[in-house]
């Protein structure tokens, strides 16, 4: 019984009986589970595992809405449990709410339905509560997606840009920028061929490396900014130098290809299914194992080292394939293409 | 897409890098050649290639960011354009952030005026398409590479009778401010790396007034490491035994006539005219205005109030782009002046000077 509308009205949004069969038409049967299907006021949860609870929220308004490798429903889930990953917390508990245009195509909000669904089987979360509001055609672009994700730091697990030493190496956990590239190309029209979004939970893999003994320092996802924009604020934040090697930064040539094409600034590019890891030095090796030992790590590379950094240097710099060092800033503004 | 991976070779940069310190020896003198592509701008500093030449090579930048050598009239009467009722302006990207007389497209399209930006001149005519009731006007930068597509633009509104898509005529042709440049007495070029993707459409035979007529050599180069690091060892090589010849090192694309087609398709529609670039004022024949037959195409014929053109105090933007002084020379440099806040329009687009210097080559934090 398929009861999702052809369009979105208004109505869908009034709290009526049209809301009350987009609720358990769409989204009960795609996002089931015992706490979000008692429609109740607010989720009750089940008591926290030990450790400190880590709370994060975001909101999602990527255009276009569904690209290759992804939709803004699925993307909305990885994106949260990623948020609570990198901060080494076990995602458990995401709420989910929609804003809707009226006039939204019914296929649209099934599609990105079932990728909440999807990702949510995946990263091993539920989602225990929701909401869905309309606005007029015109005030909003299709569909947005807030979220809110409970996780738990388990005991003894300390991850902060504070701990990151010199001699630290820090770690990609793939190919970065497929995201980015992935969402401009298609926003440009230009065949990505295929190359897809990197969207994906992350979760699972940093439990992986955290398993094998790896005392991480410091993670973080690379979503908008890219690195240009972690590596800065880590830096600023750690008061430590990030010296990047240009040749070991794992980039594939269709993103090279799209940065061309379009002139965007690569190091720019987001990520969103990638972990920046920073970890000791002597550690670094048996990291990049166990990150390549997980299916979603498989491409991991070690990119960056960390340095004392002294007053009036830049912080974060690239050492260039051609044998020359320049400064790398986070981007000002919106990474716009150039003309020539 | 992509190239050959000789270019960005680091033994072959290497060598290149020797090579250019023993000519720049025999020399004997400091030589300060010059880039006149933003595309040339941005790849050597995001390669840094500045840092790697001897103290004996000088290698600056002229004008050869489209957003930068666009004066601040032309984007006061786009602003202007875009205050007119039923009319809406588009724009390439990068001309959003460049300072205007009293403010900026990007500031005016904040306040809801009708300001888009657009990736083709195309999109444009597909706006107009789409809105037959509105003015859509196209704001024509660039130099000879974009001018065709522009050009193509208005063939197609031609074709069909979309009578409401109109130009804003802004591009520029390349050699008479280098004619410019050659003449500038405070200014000495040694020689120049000519620019790889304007020489596709024009051929390179059109560069040979510089060794010819002033005795100063010429490279066409492509945009890879290499490339430019060839182009660098080649007008040494020239200086040293004093030859001025114009060499072609980008033969896997350019060729001695170039694009003869866009030439002629460039030509039906637009004819030389006199324009200004910022730093050097009018040059004549260095624009491209829409011929009379197209009036009815042409924006800047349509009468608007303009406010007296008024360049941000303390700007030096103007000796950036003759190659006067290096973007840290200016007083408001990585102070007042950042990409965050540019003051200049050299300091607005990633193909400007003073962004790609900022961008890649400071390396310590005092920007000075």
């Amino acid at each position: 019984m398929k009861k999702t509308p052809e369009r979105l009205l208004l109505a869908h949004g009034s709290g009526g009986r049209l809301t009350h069969e987009l609720v358990t038409g769409t989204f009960l049967p795609a996002l089931e589970n015992p706490i979000l299907s008692s429609l109740s006021d607010a989720a009750i949860l089940p008591e926290l595992p030990p450790g400190r609870p880590a709370l994060t929220t975001d909101g999602f308004v990527v255009d276009p809405p569904v690209f290759a490798g992804g939709d803004l429903g699925y993307l909305s889930v990885c994106g949260t449990v990623n948020d609570l990953a990198v901060a080494g917390a076990r995602p458990l508990w995401l709420t989910w709410a929609l804003i809707l245009e009226e006039g939204a195509d019914g296929d649209l909000i099934s599609t990105c339905a079932e990728g909440t669904a999807r990702a949510a089987a995946e990263a091993g979360i539920q989602i225990v509560a929701g909401d869905t509001k309309v606005v007029p055609r015109g005030k909003g672009d299709r569909i947005y997606a807030v979220t809110a994700g409970l996780g738990v730091v388990p005991p003894g697990r300390e991850i902060s840009d504070t701990r990151i030493e010199n001699g630290d190496l820090v770690i990609a956990s793939g190919p970065l920028g497929d995201h980015g590239a992935t969402i401009m190309a298609t926003r440009h029209g230009l065949d990505t061929g295929e190359l897809t979004s990197d969207c994906a939970p992350v979760s699972g893999l940093i439990e992986s490396v955290f398993e094998a003994g790896i005392d991480i320092h410091s993670m973080h996802d690379p979503t908008r900014g890219g690195v240009l924009t972690v590596c800065n604020e880590v830096a600023d934040r750690s008061g430590k130098r990030i010296i990047l090697t240009e040749t070991s930064i794992p980039f594939r040539p269709q993103v090279r290809a799209v940065c061309e094409v379009l002139g965007l600034e690569i190091l720019g590019l987001a990520c969103e299914g990638r972990v920046l890891a920073w970890v000791p030095g002597g550690q670094a090796e048996r990291a990049l194992e166990a990150f390549r030992k997980h299916p979603a790590g498989r491409e991991a590379a070690i990119f960056a080292r960390v340095e004392s950094s002294t007053d009036g240097e830049i912080p974060v710099v690239m050492e260039t394939e051609v044998g020359s060092t320049r400064p790398l800033d986070m981007l000002s503004g919106t990474d716009l293409p150039r003309i020539c | 897409m992509s190239e050959a991976p000789e270019l960005r070779d680091p033994k072959t940069i290497a060598g290149l890098i020797r090579e250019i310190a023993t000519v720049s020896e025999g020399v004997g003198r400091k030589v300060t050649l010059m880039e006149v592509c933003g595309t040339h701008t941005h790849a050597v500093a995001a390669a840094g290639l500045r840092q790697m030449l001897p103290p004996g090579v000088r290698l600056i930048s002229g004008p050869g960011c489209p957003v930068c050598v666009t004066p601040v009239d032309f984007l006061d009467r786009a602003l202007a354009l875009a205050d007119l009722d039923a009319t809406t302006v588009c724009t390439f990207g990068d001309l959003m952030r460049v300072p205007s007389s009293l403010s900026s497209l990007e500031k005016a399209h904040a306040t809801g005026k009708p300001i888009e930006i657009v990736y083709s001149p195309r999109d444009a005519l597909l706006l107009a398409r789409e809105n037959p009731d509105r003015r859509v006007v196209f704001l024509g930068i660039g130099f000879e590479t974009t001018a065709p597509t522009i050009a193509a633009a208005v063939a197609e509104a031609e074709a069909d009778g979309v009578d409401n898509f109109l130009i804003l005529p802004g591009n520029k042709v390349m050699p008479p401010p280098m004619r410019a440049l050659v003449e500038d007495r405070e200014l000495k070029v040694d020689g120049f790396l000519l620019p790889g993707h304007v020489s596709v459409l024009t051929g390179w035979e059109c560069f040979r007034f510089l060794a010819e007529d002033y005795g100063v050599p010429g490279a066409v180069v492509g945009f890879s490491p290499a490339d430019v690091m060839r182009g660098v060892a080649d007008l040494l090589r020239q200086v040293r035994s004093d030859k001025a010849e114009i060499t072609n090192l980008y033969s896997r694309v350019v060729s001695s006539q170039g694009n003869q087609v866009a030439a002629r398709l460039v030509d039906h529609y637009f004819e030389p005219v006199a324009t200004s670039w910022r730093g050097f004022g009018e040059i004549p024949d260095s624009g491209l205005g829409l011929r009379s037959r197209f009036a009815h195409r042409d924006a800047s014929r349509i009468e608007v109030e303009l406010p007296s053109p008024h360049e941000p105090l303390g700007c030096a933007c103007g000796d950036v782009l003759r190659g006067v002084i290096d973007p840290p020379e200016c007083a408001l440099f990585g102070t007042a002046c950042q990409p965050a806040t540019p003051v200049g329009a050299c300091m607005v687009s990633s193909e400007g000077t003073c962004a790609a210097w900022y961008r890649h080559e400071r390396l310590t934090g005092a920007t000075k």
